[in-house]
């Protein structure tokens, strides 16, 4: 089969960018997107053009490295799933598939559809951790959680920091991710004496960042490779109306220590 | 003092504000809703409700002033929101699809808001302000009103058929901004889980189609012939025994 790309090109986040039209050489309807993108760079290294820059790792849906608006939808038309899990089979010969990169003023474009997302991993150093001593592993039942809060620990502790959520939300939210993180260490007993300033830190860290505010469309649970539901948001601003009113500061969980 | 200051400057802070001043609103619509349906009793009992509301000046104007104090809250935190949301977004997806996965109510949320701003600021020059240009009826709204006869005013001003028209989309608009709405104030509030959650959508949505029945009906029975005969009655009255200081009943055009 063969497809028609619209791909945005843009050469550093300075220069302004534009879409540009390829036509593909033959591909395998078994193929990845990114393997479909592999071979049209191939084509073009051959043809003497600079090859379109996208971001990719693990190639299995667990890094979260991979991005791309697909057609207007991050990740792609399916649900559940990442760009690298996304095949060819799920296009049809000839079709023109529109290639954009995830879109917000907090994710500067690098090069094509490579976009900066390190915006997410400042979050994250404001308060995606728990402060402990290091040293050898305690005892695992010396610490006895609930099967049922391990597992809700779990379902958000799934999120990959993909970054599709805020690609999809109309508002460039990113409070899908930043409640998934406070959630998942919110939710674990490890977590608590950190909870409150924690949830205060990453929200005000993701307003720096300048994402925008959640609106409750469910855009983001809808493109969410990983499934993180809209329930944590709720949490997240619960856990954020309990720390204003208790006070605590929102320093650095590390600076406390 | 300063961690409450957030509430007025963090993302999550001002959601807390919009929803909680958007959830009394609501309470105040709900109340507000009930008040009117007394129209479909007889005329005595809104007659003597109003009456009471404005001879109790000390209740009427502090919850008139709590009123504006929210929607002011409201809509400020919904414009500043708004205004940081496109921001965030500086270079739009090809083709601008609608994003995938939002309802309609949920992306319109800021369009149906000032529809509803603008229908409650004609409601208030109609009815409470009562200034007679815009009621589309040579029948003096002001002289029912001041005879204490919300009744025969509310009559005289729905039988302008375009008039009612518009309340009936005004509170369309109401209600379609209420139906994403009460939902996602208490996502806002953090007051949903994955259990209840669902129901609360469904509530949500339930809940707003019945107001906007309930408002709606009252144009509706009005232009039906609902209330025409006291209406009729208390016109010939005011015509034939003026009480001193009050306007004729019938406003001669100049
Ligand atoms: C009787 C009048 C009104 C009522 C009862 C009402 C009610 C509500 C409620 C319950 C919410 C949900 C809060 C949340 O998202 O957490 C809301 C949101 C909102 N309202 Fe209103 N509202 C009213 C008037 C207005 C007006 C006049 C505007 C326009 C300026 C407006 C604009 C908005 C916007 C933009 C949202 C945000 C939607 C969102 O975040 O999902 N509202 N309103
Ligand atoms: S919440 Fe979902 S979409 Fe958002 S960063 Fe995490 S995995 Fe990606
Ligand atoms: S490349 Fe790792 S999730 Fe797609």
């Amino acid at each position: 089969m063969k497809v028609t790309l619209k791909v945005w090109r843009q050469k550093d986040a300075q220069s302004p960018g534009r879409f540009v039209t390829y036509v593909t050489p033959e591909l395998n309807p078994n193929m990845s997107f990114l393997e479909m993108l592999d071979v049209v760079n191939e084509d073009l290294i051959r043809r003497g053009e600079e090859p379109i820059a996208f971001d990719h790792d693990c190639r299995e849906g667990i890094c979260g490295t991979c991005s791309l608006v697909i057609n207007g939808k991050p990740h792609g038309p399916h649900r559940g799933v990442t760009t690298c899990q996304t095949y060819l089979r799920s296009f049809k010969d000839g079709d023109t598939i529109v290639v954009e990169p995830f879109r917000a003023r907090a994710f500067p474009v690098i090069r094509d559809l490579i976009v900066d997302r390190s915006a997410l991993d400042r979050i994250m150093w404001a308060g995606g951790f728990i402060s402990v001593r290091t040293g050898s592993a305690p005892e695992a039942n010396s610490l006895p959680v609930p099967k049922d809060v391990a597992e809700r620990a779990m379902d958000a502790a799934q999120c990959i920091g993909c970054g599709a959520c805020v690609a999809a939300c109309k508002n460039a939210s990113a409070m899908l991710f930043v409640a998934a993180k406070i959630s998942h260490l919110g939710l674990l007993p490890q977590g608590q004496p950190e909870r409150w300033r924690r949830a205060r830190a990453m929200i005000e860290q993701m307003d720096r960042e300048g994402f925008g505010a959640c609106t409750v469309t469910g855009s983001c649970e809808a493109v969410c490779p990983k499934g993180i539901s809209l329930e944590f948001i709720a949490r997240m601003n619960r856990d954020y109306a309990v720390a204003l009113l208790k006070g605590d500061s929102p320093v650095r969980a590390a600076a406390a220590l | 003092m300063k961690t409450l200051v957030c509430f007025f400057t963090s993302s999550v802070g001002r959601k807390f504000l919009m929803a909680a001043s958007g959830g009394l609103l609501f309470l105040f619509v709900v109340a507000h809703l009930l008040g009117n349906l007394q129209i479909f009793l007889p005329p005595e009992a809104i007659n003597n409700y109003a009456r009471y509301l404005q001879n109790h000046p000390e209740l009427l104007w502090p919850v008139r002033a709590g009123l504006l104090v929210l929607l002011g809250v409201h809509v400020w935190a919904a414009v500043t929101l708004t205004l940081e949301n496109r921001a965030a977004r500086p270079v739009q997806y090809w083709g601008r699809p609608a994003p995938y996965g939002a309802s309609f109510a949920s992306r319109t949320m800021m369009v149906s808001g000032v529809a509803v701003g603008a229908f409650v600021l004609y409601h208030l020059l109609h009815y409470t302000v009562v200034v007679e240009g815009l009621s589309g009826t040579k029948i003096s709204l002001r002289a029912l009103k001041a005879q204490h006869d919300v009744y025969a005013m509310m009559v005289a001003g729905f039988r302008v058929w375009y008039v009612s028209l518009l309340y009936v989309v005004g509170v369309g608009a109401l209600c379609w901004h209420l139906a994403h709405g009460l939902g996602a104030m208490f996502q806002s509030l953090g007051l949903k889980n994955r259990i209840y959650g669902p129901w609360l959508d469904r509530l949500a949505r339930a809940v707003a189609a019945l107001i906007f029945l309930g408002y709606a009906s009252i144009p509706a029975a009005i232009l039906a012939g609902h209330g025409r005969a006291h209406l009729q009655q208390v016109i010939e009255r005011i015509e034939t025994a003026p009480e001193r200081g009050t306007p004729p009943a019938v406003r001669t055009p100049h």
